[in-house]
């Protein structure tokens, strides 16, 4: 059993959906005992990192995730649940995260051109790096992802597993041991998406 | 690097997609989940449903068709039509929308944007813009460009993104089935002056629009159509092949 942690941000049913429909088994909780019994931990968020922050430790599941995954639990983070993996972040001030994986979440603003848009909104390519992680033994170097954010991990360069280039080259997903995270929406894009996740719920069976 | 985007968008009345379509391989050519499945089979990147429905139940089978298709399609999806309020918002985004297309709602209610921005994010909320040419400035049109606001487009639109609209569709009036290609001077004048995404729609006719519409415009995001994929006239692989062999970055 899988357990996609529920603590008031977001909307789960895409995400739920997808999982449901590659016959994973997976549960929306927030209940304590059901992570601790789970065998992996999908992370998810949606908003503002200071308030999706609060609710995590306001849910009083900030420490659980922290507890489990340092156990070696399979964990993870997608979107913002991927930048609460981090140590810092500094959207609208500096709040600290979970502090799984060194680094900091940083704006875009003021790191790519001013010609582009910001939210990075659409479909992106990644490129694998440090080799190909096991999260990506189903896609290919090069296989499109779907991105809506305005902040992404920086300072990380030894946890980065891909990129995507916009203006630089964008945190896309990242891996320290059992922990993983990915900037994109996996439940938004495609059969590509789908691949991703099958190949976490494969490693959390 | 980052793609430019095909969007077909589907109107819904009473549960049924609106607008005939013949595909070979869907034999319910009006269930809108039959439809979904087809087009991101076919590489759309995004889906736009439109509800035209206008009673209660009709509101609900949408909801309910939302859900399914929601559950069984893993691209972005998009709702619009029938959007006032907040609770309109909520109501379709715990179907399993993604984004929430409003137009009508923000003219009646200039506090919608700002209101759905705060609690969903930017990102959730597109201003839809139905614009036509008066007295040669662009003039913003409601209710399915029937009526005259009287409002410069213009205007509206960088109000309307300081409020928190995270994305921009910009309907010509005078181009849109017309089929004779994009409204490229309305769009340009929109691209110029906001910096989040812009969406084309109206006046697609085929394939070589949308060449025309990613090269001279090279900051739009996005196409929109509906009746040319609908009726089969450009097939989405076939158009993103063709931009592809025009440089045009496209997911294939």
């Amino acid at each position: 059993m899988i357990s996609i942690v529920d603590y008031g941000v977001g909307n789960l049913f895409s995400l739920s959906s997808s999982l449901k429909s590659i016959g994973a088994d997976t549960i929306v909780t927030s209940d304590k005992q059901k992570i601790l019994d789970s065998s992996a931990i999908i992370l998810p968020g949606v908003g503002a990192f200071s308030d999706a922050k609060e609710k995590l430790v306001q849910s009083g599941l900030f420490d659980v995730v922290i507890n489990e995954a340092n156990k070696g639990k399979k964990l993870l983070g997608i979107c913002l649940g991927m930048q609460m993996l981090f140590q810092k972040s500094f959207e609208y001030g500096e709040f600290d995260g979970l502090g799984l994986i060194k680094g900091n979440i940083v704006p875009l603003e003021g790191k790519i051109s001013p010609l582009l848009k910001i939210p990075h909104i659409g479909w992106n390519s990644l490129q694998f790096r440090n080799g190909k992680s096991d999260l990506f033994k189903y896609i290919n170097d090069g296989d499109f992802v779907y991105f809506v954010h305005s902040y992404f991990a920086s300072d990380c360069s030894e946890n980065v597993i891909a990129t995507s280039e916009y203006g630089i080259d964008v945190t896309a997903s990242v891996q320290k041991d059992n922990i993983y995270g990915c900037q994109f929406h996996p439940e938004k894009s495609g059969d590509v998406g789908l691949n991703i996740l099958k190949a976490f719920c494969e490693m959390g069976d | 690097m980052i793609t430019k985007r095909i969007i077909p968008c589907l109107d819904v009345k009473n549960g049924r997609v609106v607008k005939g379509v013949n595909f070979e391989g869907i034999s319910d050519v009006s269930s809108p989940v039959a439809l979904a499945e087809y087009y991101s089979n076919a590489g759309a990147d995004e889906l736009v449903f439109y509800d035209i429905t206008a009673s209660f139940e009709g509101r609900q089978l949408f909801t309910d068709i939302l859900t399914e298709v929601a559950s069984k399609i893993f691209i972005p999806l998009t709702v619009g039509g029938g959007i006032n309020t907040v609770d309109d918002f909520d109501r379709v985004l715990k179907c399993g929308a993604d984004k929430v297309s409003v137009n009508s709602g923000a003219i009646k209610n200039p506090d919608l944007i700002k209101e759905a921005a705060l609690k969903y994010g930017d990102q959730c909320v597109v201003l839809s813009c139905d614009i036509k040419r008066v007295d040669g400035g662009f003039r913003l049109f409601a209710k399915g460009g029937r009526e005259d606001t009287g409002i410069n487009a213009i205007e509206w639109i960088k109000k309307g993104v300081n409020n928190g609209a995270g994305e921009i569709v910009v309907n010509s009036i005078d181009t849109d089935g017309v089929k004779n290609g994009f409204d490229i001077e309305m769009l340009k004048a929109v691209c110029d002056v906001v910096n989040v995404p812009v969406i084309a729609s109206g006046g697609a006719g085929c394939s070589e629009d949308f060449v025309k519409l990613f090269n001279e415009i090279p900051t739009i995001d996005a196409g929109l159509a509906a009746s040319i994929f609908h009726f089969g006239e450009v097939e989405i692989k076939d158009l993103k092949k063709l931009l592809k062999e025009n440089k045009i970055n496209v997911r294939l």
